[in-house]
């Protein structure tokens, strides 16, 4: 059993902001090359050279699957994520609006919301992204990466510590 | 589905509007791209026109491929004749704004005549609006695309743009999208100028559908692998395009001084390592960017970490950057060379032709060819850092008299400069060369003397020639698709062999401008990278059209002959040295200073020389004159240009 399942794991600075996850997520679920169609989105301060990729996070606790009127809504904790069923949208819009993150999606052609279904476990913005900016990862390993980034810069200033220690002697 | 962009001719001078589809046997002759350009300004512009004028024609394209599955897709080409040597002009940026040109829904577009006063074109899904640019005149390049977002409300849109450089018609003035992807040779970006016309900005939602969806998916992320697994682009990845500065400067082939020497002995503070340091210190780890769908991710970003700019934030700098700022001038700070970076990017100007006229001006002020008086007061020696940057600002504005007079180009600027300032000029059909030196390279050398645009690397060059395969290897690059059995030498010093390089290289890249795609996702720096047996598998995935190698070949090669046909109708001559295919003569007569022992006291053998042009131009069905036969021009199916058929 698969208690915890998988997550996406995004490390906003390791995008390069190519793009190539919002194609292959249109192209995957739609048969076509369109960014506007795609569930994940870089957003970009171009400026400044920052690039966030940005995607739903599943909640647990989902405001969007809270506030749809018709419980089109709904927890599929197999895959750990949250699926609109499109036979009972209405396309109300009140799950774009309540969204803390922009992740559900307005589809102006056929009027109804979409968001991320982590492509039945094996998402192809992940897949294609070489730098790994974006990770499907068990979710109790969501965090273990920064773990290891904060431990190595105290192990570093701990010998830098004994050095200077050393030195002073 | 890509197949139904549009083309769409603007008059800038009527406010008149076309749009066209793109017939399918015009795709099937000329792919998109600059392929499909190279016939629209055949048959657009007059013979002879003034390229700053009205009657110069502007096209600007995304490839065939722009915005599909197929990888890295992100090339904007753009082309006119050339207000540089008047021949042909052409420029390949990467960055965003093609696919979003492609999503708007359109392919090409054709601009002629001239506004009459400063306007942008505004494209969003089908539609076309010319809008008033004087509040944008006289900005950025990166203040223009900012202030056009913000005026029409989205974050998204994709803009080329010119700058000041542009708006004051400096010769080669380049187009811009994004921080620093330039179409920046041949100045098209003074062309734009020309017709008042500051920026196109881009925005589409309209979906391109995928032939084979899942094929393509597949595929893509073989090609992926491929692409990402060559060496050469994991250090592209790492270090930018600096690091092939460096390797090529530690074997004698930068140029240095405008041609006086070949290697760059004290450049610790501009290798490669150094400024990754300087983007890792003032960004973080993962300092690099990609363009559009693309893995390589070449881009650095940085910080300019001292000086009257520092803070300011750039992207690159590129090995042309190192040129011209650092090997070229002889300066060696790392401060002058992000900073020169970044004031072409912001003005926009192509770094190459700026980098390579100043230290042109500075060789002929040490010589006494220009004095005091032209240069008002500004001491032009070489590794003047404050000069090279001052000397930048002065061309971008048209300042004093050598600046206004750098910034109509090489040729014009001889002309007025006199004496024999000329001979000087390392140029080809009026282009100033890249910073390297070909004197070793005699492939590199046949390269930049036959390039359809001007002296340059990309249109021709057999990079991989440079890393001593074995022939077997060589063998099996280069005789697919068509069969090749003559010499092939893996010795980067010798003469054999190396037209038909030359001429593969050609086809090569001139069919991957068509598709729209990278040059570092095919032969160039790396020999394992797809090429033609690839090719027809991504069209058929993404298109749904059915092209063998051998086709895709034909139609690179149609394509290139075209180029040399509008070349021919202005005036090329084989052996003219402002209009030709030929190379200054210090290539001939001094011999390398530096560099490795199979390097240094080299020189262009002139008849051996002369006799690669000969095969060169027997392999592309010319007479000795450099002029397409009667037959190949029947083979290629352009014995009835200009054919006026789009």
């Amino acid at each position: 059993m698969e208690p915890m399942g998988k997550v996406l794991a995004i490390d906003h600075e390791k995008c390069t902001g190519c793009r190539l996850c919002e194609i292959v997520c249109s192209v995957f679920h739609d048969g076509v090359s369109n960014a506007a169609r795609s569930r994940i989105k870089i957003v970009k301060w171009e400026s400044e050279g920052v690039y966030i990729p940005i995607s739903c996070q599943q909640c647990q606790d989902a405001p969007c699957k809270i506030i749809c009127p018709v419980k089109a809504i709904s927890r599929d904790e197999k895959l750990s994520r949250v699926m609109v069923d499109q036979n009972r949208c209405i396309g109300c819009r009140a799950c774009v609006a309540v969204c803390p993150f922009g992740a559900m999606n307005f589809n102006v052609i056929d009027r109804k919301v979409f968001k991320c279904d982590l492509c039945d476990g094996d998402p192809q913005c992940v897949r294609f992204c070489e730098v790994k900016a974006v990770d499907y990862v068990p979710a109790d390993r969501v965090s273990s990466s920064k773990k290891r980034a904060a431990a190595e810069k105290i192990s570093t200033a701990q010998r830098q510590a004994v050095a200077l220690e050393a030195e002073s002697r | 589905m890509a197949l139904n962009r549009k083309i769409a001719y603007i008059d800038l001078s009527t406010g008149k509007i076309e749009i066209k589809p793109i017939p399918l046997n015009i795709r099937r002759k000329f792919l998109g791209g600059r392929g499909l350009d190279a016939y629209l300004l055949y048959n657009h512009t007059e013979k002879g026109c003034d390229p700053l004028g009205p009657k110069n024609t502007l096209m600007v394209s995304g490839g065939i491929l722009t915005a599909t599955l197929a990888s890295a897709t992100a090339r904007t080409h753009v082309m006119a004749k050339s207000p540089l040597g008047g021949m042909i002009g052409s420029a390949n940026m990467g960055g965003f704004f093609a696919p979003e040109l492609a999503w708007a829904g359109f392919h090409h577009l054709v601009i002629k005549g001239k506004a009459d006063r400063p306007v942008y074109l505004w494209i969003n899904n089908g539609k076309i609006e010319i809008r008033d640019a004087r509040h944008l005149w006289g900005k950025t390049t990166t203040e223009t695309q900012w202030a056009i977002r913000e005026e029409l409300g989205d974050d998204d849109i994709k803009c080329m743009v010119i700058g000041p450089a542009g708006e004051n018609l400096v010769r080669f003035a380049n187009v811009m999208t994004g921080i620093k992807n330039s179409g920046g040779r041949t100045g098209m970006g003074a062309v734009m100028g020309s017709k008042n016309l500051k920026a196109i900005a881009a925005r589409g939602t309209m979906d391109i559908k995928i032939a084979h969806p899942k094929e393509a998916l597949e595929y893509n992320k073989r090609f992926i692998d491929q692409i990402t697994s060559a060496k050469v682009n994991q250090t592209q990845g790492t270090l930018g395009t600096p690091f092939i500065w460096g390797a090529t400067n530690s074997w004698g082939g930068v140029r240095c001084r405008n041609f006086q020497y070949n290697q760059e002995l004290y450049c610790d503070e501009i290798e490669p390592e150094a400024i990754d340091e300087v983007c890792t210190e003032t960004i973080g780890p993962y300092h690099m960017a990609g363009c559009f769908a693309c893995q390589v991710h070449c881009r650095a970003k940085y910080r300019i970490p001292t000086g009257p700019y520092a803070g300011a934030y750039d992207e690159g700098p590129e090995y042309t950057s190192q040129g011209a700022f650092c090997g070229e001038p002889d300066c060696r700070s790392m401060e002058t060379l992000l900073t020169g970076n970044h004031l072409v990017d912001q003005w926009g100007m192509d770094n190459l032709e700026t980098g390579s006229l100043i230290s042109w001006a500075m060789e002929l002020y040490e010589l006494g060819i220009l004095t005091d008086k032209e240069t008002d007061g500004l001491d032009l020696r070489f590794g003047n850092d404050e000069a090279l940057l001052e000397m930048v600002r002065r061309i971008c504005f048209r300042e004093g008299w050598l600046g206004d007079t750098l910034a109509e180009g090489g040729i014009i600027a001889s002309e007025r400069i006199g004496k024999d300032s000329f001979n000087y000029l390392i140029q080809v059909k009026g282009v100033s060369n890249l910073h390297s030196d070909e004197r070793a390279t005699p492939a590199l050398a046949l390269n930049v003397a036959t390039a359809s645009r001007g002296s340059d690397h990309l249109r021709s060059r057999p990079a991989i020639d440079l890393y001593h395969l074995p022939e077997e290897v060589l063998r099996k690059i280069y005789s697919t698709p068509v069969p090749y059995n003559g010499p092939l030498s893996s010795e980067h010093t010798e003469y054999i062999g190396k037209p038909w390089q030359v001429f593969w290289q050609e086809n090569c890249y001139m069919a991957v401008d068509c598709l729209g795609i990278c040059k570092y996702h095919t032969v160039f720096l790396g020999a394992t990278l797809p090429n033609f047996e690839d090719w027809p598998k991504v069209l058929y995935y993404n298109t749904g059209l059915e092209f063998t190698p051998r086709e895709i070949w034909d139609i690179a090669e149609r394509c290139n002959m075209i180029e040399r046909l509008f070349n021919l109708r202005e005036g090329l001559t084989r052996e003219d040295l402002v209009r030709g295919d030929m190379l200054n003569h210090r290539y001939f007569d001094e011999p390398t200073r530096r560099g490795a022992p199979d390097v240094v006291g080299r020189v262009i053998d002139r008849e051996k020389f002369r006799k690669m042009i000969d095969e060169f131009y027997e392999y592309k069905g010319l007479d000795r004159n450099g002029v397409p036969k009667p037959e190949t021009l029947k083979r290629l199916g352009l014995e009835d240009e200009p054919s006026h058929l789009l």
